[in-house]
């Protein structure tokens, strides 16, 4: 308890926690919405392979000097359709692509920092760095989440026609492609915004385990939208203060406290079954 | 009659691989198409064609003027994404409805209306709650058959719609599908591996061979060389199953 009380002065609280908290909620809102339709169309590793690509994209900025998230951004946005026309025009698989970009960028990071010498930046986008976010960080955060919401909202029911069945859709004239492109886009920022929350090693856990959670308890979509929201800001919460008042990393007790959820949730879907 | 839908010396090249060789047939109001043939005969590829998925090397598919190829309910083959998708019957047959209108975020009353008449024409309203994945796999066509009657009235493409039924279930289902045909007039597409029950309702065949092509009213079809020849073939496969079971 020493550690929460002596950490939480005013002071700390706006600037650290503060800002921490409502990045956080914003980057779990949207990493949950999103993961609903790439969990249950089996692109669970794109988060990962994309926040390797945007890895090596922040190496490669920061040691050219250039302000990371404006090269990151358009660099993982790049990567998010490439990956996505590579699969829709069945040149690659799914999952090998994902490889072989993530590996590469990565790799293209790492030549880049080491010739430069690790930089506390570059380590802080392995590990997430909750506490060090500025203004507009935040500001992005939460534009972020604002857009996505916005999207779900609006899209929704052409989300759900696309995510179960992408070949009815196209056949009854929804314009598949533009709301992949859509989504990629969203995906791209998002990853790109969690990771200097999460770290490049933790962001996909926060976009593929909520969902996997809530597909333990619902059983209709718009029930594991939601509640994959729920999740995700509950355990962000959670993981938060138990991080701040326990010392640990942020990230990997976010992460692990979504995990301990999961595993919850498991026990009471089995339960269930077996009543 | 002007046919719903008519393909003229249809042909789909994918690099030197000739997959549909100017094929021709039509499709009139209230028909029932069967489309034959082995896999690897194209006939997947004719579905995307109809669907406007796959471009085409020649030929042309016109429909009539106040039919737009969006106007195809189709009934495709399972996807392993659906077997464990978190989604209940309301939610997938709505989700028919959606070529309706390009913008609107939500379903309109009709919609729901619209939904609600197809899920009772199939017998599911009890159904509505329920998860999808959690249905028999009789149960999931007659979802998945819902959501086809949603996006039209007038032409179901069915994309071998009895795979992995049991033959109590797929005899029902067929049924199903021609009291969809003679009570409501819907003309239907229906490909198939199966010579027998495939055939057994059908108006008109269309036959995909290697090599070869047919297009028949069903008489004439099973007046044919081919349909003869195809006879042979089952009753020579069955008697090759019947003597390697006795040993």
């Amino acid at each position: 308890m020493d550690n929460l009380l002596t950490l939480l002065t005013p002071d700390l609280w706006n600037y650290v926690v503060r800002y921490g908290l409502i990045a956080g909620i914003a980057i779990a809102i949207c990493a949950a919405l999103l993961g609903v339709t790439l969990v249950l169309r089996r692109y669970s590793m794109i988060g990962d392979g994309l926040s390797h690509v945007g890895y090596g994209a922040l190496c490669v900025a920061s040691v050219m000097n250039l302000a990371p998230l404006y090269v990151a951004i358009p660099v993982v946005l790049l990567a998010a359709f490439l990956l996505l026309w590579l699969s829709e025009s069945g040149r690659l698989k799914g999952d090998y692509a994902i490889a072989l970009f993530s590996t590469t960028a990565m790799s293209i990071g790492i030549l880049f920092s080491s010739k430069a010498g690790l930089t506390n930046d570059v380590s802080h986008y392995m590990f997430g760095s909750i506490i060090a976010l500025n203004e507009n960080d935040v500001i992005l955060c939460v534009v972020t989440a604002v857009i996505v919401i916005a999207a779900f909202l609006l899209l929704y029911h052409r989300i759900f026609a696309v995510t179960f069945d992408q070949n009815f859709s196209k056949a009854t004239g929804i314009p598949v492609h533009m709301y992949n492109m859509v989504i990629a886009a969203l995906i791209a920022i998002t990853v790109v915004m969690g990771m200097m929350l999460m770290g490049t090693l933790l962001i996909s856990a926060l976009i593929v385990v909520p969902t996997l959670s809530a597909m333990r308890l619902c059983r209709s979509f718009r029930g594991v939208v939601i509640g994959a929201v729920c999740i995700s800001v509950g355990c962000f919460v959670v993981g938060f203060f138990t991080a701040i008042a326990l010392d640990f990393t942020p990230g990997a007790s976010v992460v692990v406290t979504n995990m301990i959820f999961y595993l919850l949730c498991c026990l009471i879907a089995k339960v269930r079954g077996a009543e | 009659m002007t046919p719903l839908l008519k393909c003229d010396n249809v042909s789909v090249q994918f690099g030197a691989n000739t997959v549909l060789d100017k094929l021709s047939f039509h499709v009139e109001p209230g028909d029932y198409l069967s489309v034959i043939g082995r896999n690897g005969s194209g006939k997947s590829t004719l579905i995307r064609c109809l669907l406007r998925l796959c471009p085409l090397t020649g030929g042309s598919i016109t429909t009539a003027e106040d039919f737009k190829s969006s106007d195809i309910g189709y009934l495709p083959q399972q996807s392993d994404i659906q077997k464990d998708f978190p989604a209940t019957v309301e939610e997938v047959v709505r989700s028919g409805c959606l070529g309706h209108h390009r913008i609107l975020p939500f379903y309109t009353k009709e919609d729901k209306a619209e939904a609600e008449k197809n899920m009772h024409r199939l017998d599911i309203c009890d159904l509505r709650r329920r998860s999808y994945r959690t249905l028999s796999g009789g149960q999931q066509q007659r979802v998945l058959l819902a959501r086809a009657l949603c996006a039209t009235q007038k032409l179901l493409l069915l994309d071998e719609p009895v795979t992995g039924l049991d033959p109590e279930v797929s005899a029902g289902f067929y049924n199903l599908i021609r009291e969809l045909n003679q009570q409501d007039n819907i003309a239907i597409i229906m490909v198939s591996h199966d010579m027998e029950k495939g055939l057994r309702d059908a108006k008109h065949v269309l036959y995909l061979g290697e090599n070869d092509q047919y297009f028949a009213e069903i008489d004439e079809f099973r007046k044919s060389e081919i349909a003869l020849r195809l006879e042979r073939e089952l009753q020579a496969h069955s008697h090759l199953r019947e003597v390697k079971r006795n040993g």
